[in-house]
């Protein structure tokens, strides 16, 4: 049924192109790279503790990026238009997501939490 | 073998639970009876069960819808009752533990199994027929999302009478829903209705935004789209936004209980409050994923019966979308006391504020649209108007809910209580209600009887006033939510009105059903033969009531925004074809059915740790769904002279009529 109505929304709707077997190999090629360096940055013991979390969150986010590319031909190509703006409204909600849940719970910890000393005066009842 | 569960699951000493398991059990043996003796099985089967059709799927949705509305209500006016009498000395006639699962069902039930599928049975019936398309999508995935959350429903009813169900709230906040203070099965009963029923919703949402992206009939911009149906796609979008965190904070919630993680505990660096934090991610946006299709359907029925186009099409569109974006902004303030400090807390009031900006829009949209129209006072529009002013007072009291510190006060009070049914009541059951009379004639063919219709919203309406502003009073007393016992004896004249209320509200529902069951009775006086019975503008009421099973024989050509309003001011309705085209048709199947049923085989194995079971349960689904893959006799051709003749048989009388009676002037007899 779909195909009677595919050109139901005007010609906004052709198919991009599909890659080629070079820009499949060269984002395979990339995220294990990117999966072996986040493997590396926490067992290696190379990476200093604290550059562990922010060093596999940015490779985490390179990941999704290049897998987003790659193989979902996610691009600015007018074909793409509508999959990019819906991509671009997730990116969008995720950020609220996850920057806000960051926010609040940062916030509520550092009012909420006292140092244990101040809770054993104070704060226990 | 059987897990945790044991005859001892069956709770026998608990009167009330064992006198409503007899009724649920004589009713269902009747009907069972019933459909045997009338030997329907096969028709229900093969007509109903399987079909993938999706005004059919609609029509499922909104029966499921109507059920549990009257299992939610039975809640209700339990809570109400108890709460009429437990004042000071007296106990009341429910335990506590009982009471705590009606409380928590009660809002599960009327958010999940109630408003959800009414408004997905409600999208399911219309955005085709407005969009000029022959079905959704994907057909089948339409058909499995309804039987998922068939699932869900059975799970949740099943909890009553074998088990029990979470005691804890709707939400179900950690630390209390963890296995250490809620160490019966209620919660895990809780997690996976919802989790089944959640699959559901995700599923039809993609359905639903790729056939508005993608199906829409030739000519019909996003600018010319009905209102309902643009109400439908930002609704879905939020769901596919929203539901995913639902589904992972049960998963988390799950993987606590089941094993024996720490994600919302104290120990081990858990935190219970992120619980709180996500549920409400998704919980807020849900609100507006009920609400945003009731506003399409208002929008909908004030334009019809106002006889003009809608006041600013363009600004409520606008508007929904609008809404669709601060609807992820606003959630902190369900729990403005977590603590979160003054700037977050300053920051979710502001948008709750503003968020209430676009709404306005909205109802000033409604006002000027019935501004010097002739508007006829049928169902749907005294809905409306009741909806208009109750929800412009729900709206305030939440404007003033949002205001941290007012909050602070009042948070967890039932005034809390009375704010949200005040706009869920006013705005998602009124809405639903209206649009099941605007549209039932188009889904069956003959129109609901006007006057148990009238009887039916005036019960409401007073009702929700009478049992609800008491509420208000007593949140400002002080009094707070979901007390099986009180001791303050000044507080209980009010929840005695509060009662009276509820039973009003009774009496709304009964005359509901008495207006299907008379409108049934009586379709021959009530049948519409035009397919316009309200003089409608919007593509839905250009075929036939109710449509054939391929919705329009040819695919209407759209260029203005109310088409259908144009084609017949122009004269250009009822249009006889010289050639009809076979039309491309999905097949019945009954994969979903089987789908559906081994999940809540999964589903109810998982919440007794029955693991052989819930192997043999996930396994069906996966088999049933690799067996529908490999299927490829799914789809046919209808003939293009079977479409003639369909048609013929319609647009023959129909244009005689038309000649005799204008559309426009027909419906105005209604009033």
């Amino acid at each position: 049924m779909s195909s009677q109505h595919s050109h139901a929304s005007g010609a906004d709707h052709k198919h991009a192109n599909h890659g080629s077997l070079k820009s499949y190999i060269v984002g395979f090629i990339l995220s294990i790279v990117l999966t072996l360096l986040s493997f590396g940055c926490v067992m290696s013991g190379a990476v200093p503790h604290d550059l562990i979390l922010p060093g596999i969150v940015v490779l985490c986010v390179a990941q999704v990026l290049v897998q987003l590319v790659f193989f979902l031909h996610l691009s600015a190509a007018p074909g793409q238009r509508d999959n990019l703006s819906i991509g671009v409204f997730t990116v969008l909600i995720i950020a609220i997501v996850v920057v806000g849940s960051l926010w609040v719970l940062h916030n509520m910890n550092v009012n909420m939490m006292h140092p244990a000393p101040a809770m054993s005066l104070g704060n226990a009842g | 073998m059987f897990g945790k569960l044991s005859l001892s699951a069956i709770p026998y000493n608990e009167p009330i639970i064992m006198g409503t398991l007899l009724m649920v059990t004589l009713a269902g043996a009747a009907l069972l009876g019933w459909v045997t003796y009338q030997r329907k099985w096969g028709y229900l089967w093969s007509e109903w069960f399987t079909t993938v059709d999706h005004k059919r799927i609609g029509v499922m949705y909104i029966i499921m819808a109507l059920l549990m509305l009257l299992r939610g209500f039975a809640d209700a006016i339990m809570m109400r009752g108890q709460q009429a009498m437990a004042s000071a000395d007296a106990a009341g006639y429910l335990p506590a533990h009982h009471y705590d699962q009606i409380f928590t069902a009660h809002g599960d039930i009327m958010i999940f199994f109630m408003a959800m599928p009414f408004i997905t049975g409600l999208m399911n019936l219309v955005v085709p027929l407005q969009i000029g398309a022959r079905d959704v999508a994907y057909p089948f995935l339409n058909s499995l999302s309804y039987w998922l959350t068939a699932g869900g429903v059975v799970l949740i009813m099943l909890s009553m009478f074998v088990g029990d169900f979470a005691a804890t709230g709707w939400l179900a906040y950690p630390p209390l829903s963890e296995l250490k203070f809620s160490p019966t099965v209620g919660v895990d009963y809780y997690i996976w209705s919802l989790q089944l029923s959640g699959l559901g919703t995700t599923l039809s949402g993609i359905n639903f935004i790729v056939t508005i992206l993608r199906m829409r009939t030739p000519g019909m911009t996003l600018m010319k789209m009905p209102v309902f149906t643009w109400t439908a796609l930002v609704t879905n979008i939020l769901i596919v936004a929203a539901f995913p965190v639902l589904t992972v904070t049960l998963a988390l919630l799950a993987a606590d209980r089941y094993l024996d993680m720490h994600f919302f505990m104290n120990e081990l660096g858990g935190n219970a409050m992120m619980y709180v934090n996500l549920i409400w991610i998704w919980g807020h946006p849900e609100v507006y994923i009920l609400v945003l299709p009731c506003f399409g359907a208002y929008s909908e029925i004030i334009a019809t019966f106002s006889g003009k186009p809608l006041f600013g099409y363009k600004s409520m569109v606008y508007a929904t979308a609008g809404i669709g974006i601060l609807s992820f902004l606003v959630w902190l303030h369900h729990f403005f006391t977590m603590g979160s400090g003054a700037d977050v807390n300053a920051f979710f009031g502001i948008m709750t504020m503003i968020i209430s900006v676009p709404t306005g829009v909205k109802l000033f949209n409604w006002l000027f649209t019935m501004y010097r129209g002739r508007v006829r006072l049928t169902v749907p529009v005294l809905w409306t108007i009741g909806f208009m002013v109750t929800f412009t007072v729900g709206g305030m009291t939440g404007v003033l809910l949002a205001v941290p510190g007012a909050d602070f006060v009042l948070h967890n009070s039932v005034f809390l209580i009375a704010h949200f049914h005040n706009v869920i009541i006013g705005g998602v059951v009124f809405g639903c209600l209206a649009a099941m009379n605007y549209w039932f004639p188009k889904a069956f063919g003959f129109k609901l009887e006007e006057r148990f219709g009238k009887y039916s919203f005036w019960c409401w309406l007073v009702g929700f006033y009478v049992a609800f502003v008491p509420l208000y009073i007593l949140g400002l007393k002080g009094m707070t939510r979901r007390m099986n016992h009180y001791v303050n004896p000044e507080w209980q004249p009010y929840l005695v009105v509060a009662l009276i209320g509820a039973v009003i509200i009774m009496a709304g529902i009964g005359f509901t059903i008495l207006q299907l069951v008379v409108s049934v009775r009586n379709r021959a006086e009530n049948r519409d033969l035009t397919g316009d019975p309200w003089g409608g503008r919007t593509l839905e009421w250009s075929t036939s009531s109710p449509p054939p099973f391929y919705n329009f024989a040819v695919l209407p050509h759209v260029e203005e925004l109310d088409q259908f309003w144009a084609d017949k001011e122009h004269k250009r309705a009822y249009k006889r074809h010289a050639h009809y085209a076979d039309i491309h048709m999905p097949r019945n199947t009954g994969v979903g059915v089987f789908m559906g049923g081994f999940g809540t085989v999964l589903g109810f194995a998982m919440v007794w740790h029955i693991w052989w079971l819930a192997a043999f349960g996930l396994l069906g689904m996966v088999a049933s769904f690799i067996a529908r893959a490999y299927d490829t006799n799914v789809d046919y051709y209808v003939p293009g002279a079977e479409v003639e003749k369909i048609e013929r048989a319609r647009l023959v009388p129909s244009q005689k009529l038309v000649e005799h009676v204008d559309p426009a002037s027909a419906g105005q007899k209604v009033a």
